[in-house]
């Protein structure tokens, strides 16, 4: 792996720049792996790494069917947090924020993480109180977290309007001064670049069309457009496709999928020192260091794997983020898309080993995956390589929608679901 | 934004209706014999189709009423919207 340093920087700008190196092997499959992960996202490509880092597994693959972080992890809006409700989630998010503090370090690839705050806002009593008990559990799980007033919050996002005599006023917020935003390409490409430097292969253009068991039930190999290959132990993280690629082994999960729909505006200069959410009229917003603002909108009402949604669901953010900021009212909106997540009826990921032995899958992070790609990849990896869970993915399961163990995170993305 | 065909009232704007996920999901009818794994096949598993796709939808800012539809999830086109009760059949449709 060619080292990125400001010496390395140096000694390219001398040769032209002429001397940079692919910074992956366009990889193909081999007949049989250790192990072999579907999908080339973030949490997919993570777990490769860990794998391959900490668990000493470098004969495996990464599988996916576009190209690197064209799914998910292009599409997100960045945002980092942990300041989950329950016990479980706080471990868990608390457990990827702590990752993401020297992931550039430890990758060597600038992944841009900027823990500038993330502000969640409270617009009703209801509000309040629902921020105030999250702010009391996050402390008890030792997750800082801590209650604004309104003037406090404007002091914190000065373009923040908290006048009283709009529809929804801001009546104060939940300001978590450890979350942020991290540039989400380089998530996918950072992860991408260690693991390959490691042995591991990552197969781009390469579809899962089938997986095959053996005679006792065990997985055995995947089809793909690029051939059979086998593996005793398969993880999927195919986020808004796992149900389609569970399926191929008879699996079927508590999961839909919905297009999320994201936009940016025109950039601008720096007018947004911090992550600004409100659950209740349904907005976020940051600034990229490009200068654009990135605001994410909600999810379509319907199933859906179209990558795109209603243009009112936009609208309707859009509504929201021109009454809670009114300087941007005049910005041109540059971009809209959509990402198709998999939901889970408590809004918790499942984490978890499967129903067919040597099968894995790491699903249903729904609206707010993002933030938790470094954590999910490394207890996902542990999962695969002792086939038993990590104790912090432990209550993450399929089983427990059977026994009635949810974890009901309905604010887990901060938006009205 | 969707147009969606009410089988009662016609072609309307989709915010004028609510989602009701996978259609023909039916409740076990017998409460005391039904197992764990059946009430979680009810409650929470869904088949998620990738391509057409039987689902429910309530016209609730307009008759009120419950109908079903297939539509296609890879290109959100309908096929065909129809009443409580009936179940056309279609090929490359699953149950």
């Amino acid at each position: 792996m060619q080292k990125f340093s400001g010496w390395s920087l140096l000694k390219e700008a001398f040769g032209g720049h002429q001397g940079w190196k692919t910074q992956w092997r366009r990889a193909a499959p081999k007949a049989e792996y250790d192990a072999i992960i579907i999908g080339g996202g973030g949490h997919g490509l993570g777990t490769a790494y860990y794998l391959a880092a900490e668990h000493g597994m470098t004969n495996i693959a990464v599988v996916e069917k576009g190209w690197i972080g064209g799914g998910n992890t292009g599409r997100n809006t960045t945002i980092i947090r942990s300041n989950y409700l329950f016990d479980e989630s706080a471990r868990l998010y608390d457990h990827s924020l702590k990752f993401w503090k020297d992931l550039s370090q430890v990758l060597n690839y600038n992944t841009m993480f900027s823990p500038r705050g993330v502000l969640m806002l409270a617009h009703t009593v209801h509000d309040m109180q629902v921020s105030k008990r999250h702010i009391h559990a996050n402390r008890g799980n030792g997750v800082d977290n801590e209650w604004l007033t309104p003037e406090e919050a404007k002091a914190f996002c000065p373009i923040l309007n908290i006048e009283r005599n709009i529809r929804y006023p801001v009546l104060g917020g939940a300001l978590q001064r450890r979350g942020g935003v991290a540039r989400h390409d380089t998530v996918a490409w950072g992860y991408a670049r260690a693991a390959d430097a490691l042995g591991v292969d990552i197969i781009e253009n390469c579809e899962v069309t089938g997986l095959r068991k053996d005679a006792s039930g065990a997985i055995e190999a995947i089809e793909t457009t690029r051939g059979l290959i086998r593996s005793k132990k398969v993880g999927v993280v195919a986020a808004g496709h796992t149900s389609v690629v569970m399926g191929y082994a008879g699996v079927r999960l508590p999961l839909e999928s919905y297009p999320l729909q994201a936009l940016v505006s025109e950039p601008v200069k720096p007018i947004m020192p911090c992550v600004v959410m409100s659950n209740t009229i349904h907005a976020y917003m940051s600034q990229s260091d490009k200068g654009e603002l990135v605001i994410g909108a909600g999810t379509d009402a319907y199933n859906s794997y179209t990558q795109r949604g209603g243009l009112h669901i936009s609208a309707h953010t859009l509504e929201s983020i021109c009454e809670l900021f009114p300087m941007v009212r005049r910005l041109k909106m540059l971009r809209n898309w959509g990402g198709i997540v998999d939901c889970t009826p408590d809004r918790s990921p499942i984490i978890s080993k499967t129903p067919v032995e040597g099968l894995y899958v790491n699903c249903g992070w729904g609206t707010g995956g993002f933030k938790a790609t470094p954590g999910s990849a490394h207890v996902f990896a542990h999962t695969i390589a002792h086939n038993e869970p990590h104790p912090l993915n432990a209550a993450f399961t399929i089983e427990r929608f059977r026994d009635g163990l949810l974890i009901d995170e309905a604010a887990a993305a901060a938006v009205a679901h | 934004m969707l147009v969606i065909e009410c089988p009662y009232c016609g072609a309307r704007p989709e915010p004028e209706f609510a989602y009701g996920g996978q259609a023909h999901v039916a409740r076990p009818s017998e409460p005391a014999t039904t197992t764990e794994d059946e009430l979680l096949q009810y409650l929470y598993l869904r088949d998620n189709t990738r391509g057409l796709f039987r689902e429910r939808w309530r016209h609730v800012r307009g008759c009120g009423r419950f109908f079903n539809a297939i539509r296609d999830t890879t290109t959100d086109f309908f096929v065909t919207t129809y009443k409580v009760g009936e179940r056309p059949d279609l090929p490359g449709v699953g149950a």
